[in-house]
């Protein structure tokens, strides 16, 4: 008998997002996904990971939806996009023509060399005809409003909320990415909607967030996105968040810095091995864009994931510690995340907790002022202290702030001035 | 086909092919359009052949990585039960969960995994970019959802670790390469200024002694074209030995045991 091609299509093919990325991890963290409360009208089959996940959706979540309730500012299309939707294709801004119709991105050190009608790496940009495309601009995954802790920036407008987008595609395959199902997807095999910069804009303006938090996948991959929708964004007063790896080239890098406001890096090792085993990139392109983002003045923080047997080593810790204080100064907060098993690295257990604090401990003899650890709620080393009078600055518990004493920058206790980015 | 399955006629071998009642893919090869994807004469005549051996013609599936390769390259997509289909795995998607064997995490088509129950694997001859070459193993990059993650070090080892997924080295019975024109240089793009007619069709069970006489047709070419071989360039497609070593076995590249019989 033929198999009836209808009775095979389910739509639980399509990746719904995740709603944190690999440091933003999935332990009981409060979730809100804007594009998921759209999508339950749908018909829409889940499957039990998919299921799972929207079923764990939690009363901050739930907090955010009343308080924001009734707003539906955009669609939600019922089915993946298609491939050739022209709304989203947009002609690269780094990239350079070769002969024979082929084209080399300059977007990230890989320097993808693409044929006609072929993509890159990071699977999102396509050589047509000799020219060469972003496909995801404006093509939007995963929205979220998230607290600005879950990204985590602690230095970056402390204790409020930011519009969170994404768009399938990244340029590194780290083994234990947490939103694989749309950073290593390509545009067309996920669920997106429509939101142009200024409609992301005001959707942020609508809910209320300081800042829009370009997250979860790689937004270097849609950096074009990104530096249209942080000038939309200016225009409202809303600054602009980006998460990434940092694996960039100085160019695309510096007109970032010009648009944004703050960066994260996830530095996700501090050796080329696991660079190369783990990650699918380099440590040295990472480590030049923070000391660029350093000169230019870009607020930056720093997370790395430590993953148990890989890159937990003391050495290693010092080393990290160490390069930061001499190559970005004791100020940049570090922070040490736990690791849980994910995507292609089950076989680990999570961080022991031990570890990370042996991480922190390291960091701190080594001077650096703001070392925190995450994905450990209500563990003390979540919260800011001055580093002058040692009192608490910002308390936290997971990504709650409990209490801030911090007046215009400054330690309210001693006037020790705090460095970032504070409302 | 005679030849290779050692029967007395066209009928029987493709017979040995498929089972009664099973459905057949043929995993066509259309990425860079009319000029160097699988022939649809080939693919048509291939079908006509399955009719005769006792295949329904609905339970013919040529397939490949999107409806619109398969346009590009002449076939025309279709999901009507009562004829031939030819569909994209955008049609059908990808499973959910990741198929894993060492260096490869992926969703694999539906196509291949819920649709067909055996493949025939119609690459075409070429040379690639950045792989060294595309030739049985590489076609099957086809069949996930994320072939762009594939392509560091020269395809070496994911190439060889994509084919030890259980759903593709189960159901894949038979590789005929679409040698009729091949391509040296530039592609996998079709570069007509590096095309040639060969004039050939390459038949084997073997997907990697395939690849191994494929990758020497391809070379032979080049040096005759005064062009450098693809270990000078840095794409020696080295996938196609660690296909075939100790850890997956999929064939042999050794060409002194490689019979080849040619008619």
């Amino acid at each position: 008998m033929a198999k009836e091609i209808n009775s095979l299509k389910c739509e639980t093919s399509v990746s719904l997002p995740n709603s944190c990325c690999e440091q933003e991890t999935a332990d009981a963290v409060p979730r809100d996904s804007v594009l998921s409360s759209l999508r339950n009208d749908t018909a829409m089959e889940h499957d039990r990971r998919t299921f799972l996940k929207l079923a764990s959706v939690p009363c901050l979540a739930a907090c955010v939806t009343s308080c924001l309730g009734g707003w539906s500012g955009f669609a939600v299309d019922a089915a993946p996009l298609p491939a050739e939707d022209s709304r989203f294709i947009v002609e690269a801004r780094f990239y350079e023509k070769l002969p024979y119709k082929k084209t080399r991105c300059k977007l990230c050190p890989r320097e993808c060399v693409i044929d006609d009608r072929e993509r890159g790496y990071c699977g999102v940009r396509e050589n047509r005809g000799g020219n060469y495309y972003t496909l995801v601009y404006s093509r939007v995954c995963a929205a979220h409003v998230d607290p600005i802790e879950k990204k985590p920036f602690f230095h970056f407008c402390p204790g409020t909320m930011a519009f969170s987008v994404a768009t399938a595609g990244c340029n590194v395959n780290c083994k234990m990415c947490q939103n694989w199902d749309i950073s290593q997807s390509r545009p067309e095999q996920v669920r997106s909607t429509y939101l142009p910069p200024k409609d992301l804009a005001t959707v942020a303006q609508q809910y209320r967030c300081p800042s829009i938090a370009y997250t979860y996948s790689e937004p270097v991959v849609f950096c074009e996105y990104v530096l249209d929708s942080a000038e939309a964004g200016h225009a409202l007063g809303i600054k602009s968040a980006v998460v990434s790896g940092g694996f960039i080239q100085q160019e695309p890098l510096k007109k970032l810095c010009q648009s944004v406001d703050a960066i994260k890096v996830d530095l996700k090792a501090f050796s080329e091995k696991y660079y190369k085993e783990v990650v699918n990139g380099e440590l040295k392109p990472v480590l030049d864009a923070l000391v660029t983002m350093r000169k230019v003045g870009m607020w930056n923080e720093i997370v790395y994931l430590v993953v148990p047997t890989l890159n937990d080593s003391d050495s290693e810790f010092r080393a990290l510690a160490q390069w930061v204080r001499s190559n970005l100064g004791v100020d940049v907060p570090l922070h040490f995340s736990r690791f849980y098993p994910q995507y292609l690295l089950k076989n680990l257990p999570p961080t022991p907790l031990e570890t990370l604090e042996r991480a922190k401990a390291i960091a701190d003899a080594e001077g650096l002022h703001y070392v925190y650890l995450g994905n450990i709620p209500g563990h003390p080393a979540e919260s800011t202290y001055c580093p002058k009078c040692r009192r608490t600055l910002v308390g936290r518990i997971g990504f709650t702030v409990t209490e801030m004493h911090l007046r215009k920058g400054k330690c309210e206790y001693c006037q020790q001035p705090i460095p970032g980015v504070w409302l | 086909m005679q030849a290779l399955y050692s029967t007395d006629s066209p009928l029987a071998a493709w017979k040995k092919v498929v089972r009664p009642g099973e459905v057949v893919g043929l995993k066509v090869n259309g990425l860079a359009g009319r000029g160097a994807s699988t022939n649809v004469l080939l693919v048509e005549m291939i079908c006509e052949r399955l009719r005769e051996a006792g295949v329904p013609q609905n339970n013919i599936v040529i397939w490949d990585r999107l409806n619109a390769d398969l346009e590009s390259a002449g076939f025309r997509v279709t999901t009507r039960q009562d004829r031939v289909r030819c569909l994209g795995n955008d049609t059908l998607g990808y499973e959910d969960e990741l198929a894993i064997y060492g260096s490869v995490g992926s969703r694999l088509s539906r196509t291949l995994t819920q649709l067909c129950d055996s493949v025939i694997n119609l690459p075409v001859l070429k040379d690639h970019g950045i792989a060294g070459v595309t030739i049985a193993l590489k076609n099957l990059f086809g069949a996930i959802h994320n072939p762009n993650k594939y392509h560091l070090n020269v395809g070496d080892p994911y190439v060889a670790d994509l084919n030890m997924l259980p759903p593709i080295r189960q159901k894949v019975r038979l590789n005929i390469c679409d040698a009729l024109t091949a391509q040296y240089e530039g592609g996998p793009s079709y570069m007509p200024q590096w095309a040639w007619p060969y004039n050939g069709l390459l038949l084997s069970l073997d997907p990697v002694a395939l690849d191994s006489v494929g990758w020497q047709i391809l070379e032979r070419k080049r040096a005759e074209k005064g062009m450098k071989s693809l270990a000078a360039l840095g794409r020696t497609p080295n996938y196609i030995a660690t296909a075939a070593d100790a850890q997956h076995r999929l064939g042999t590249n050794d060409l002194s045991q490689i019979g080849q019989v040619e008619v």
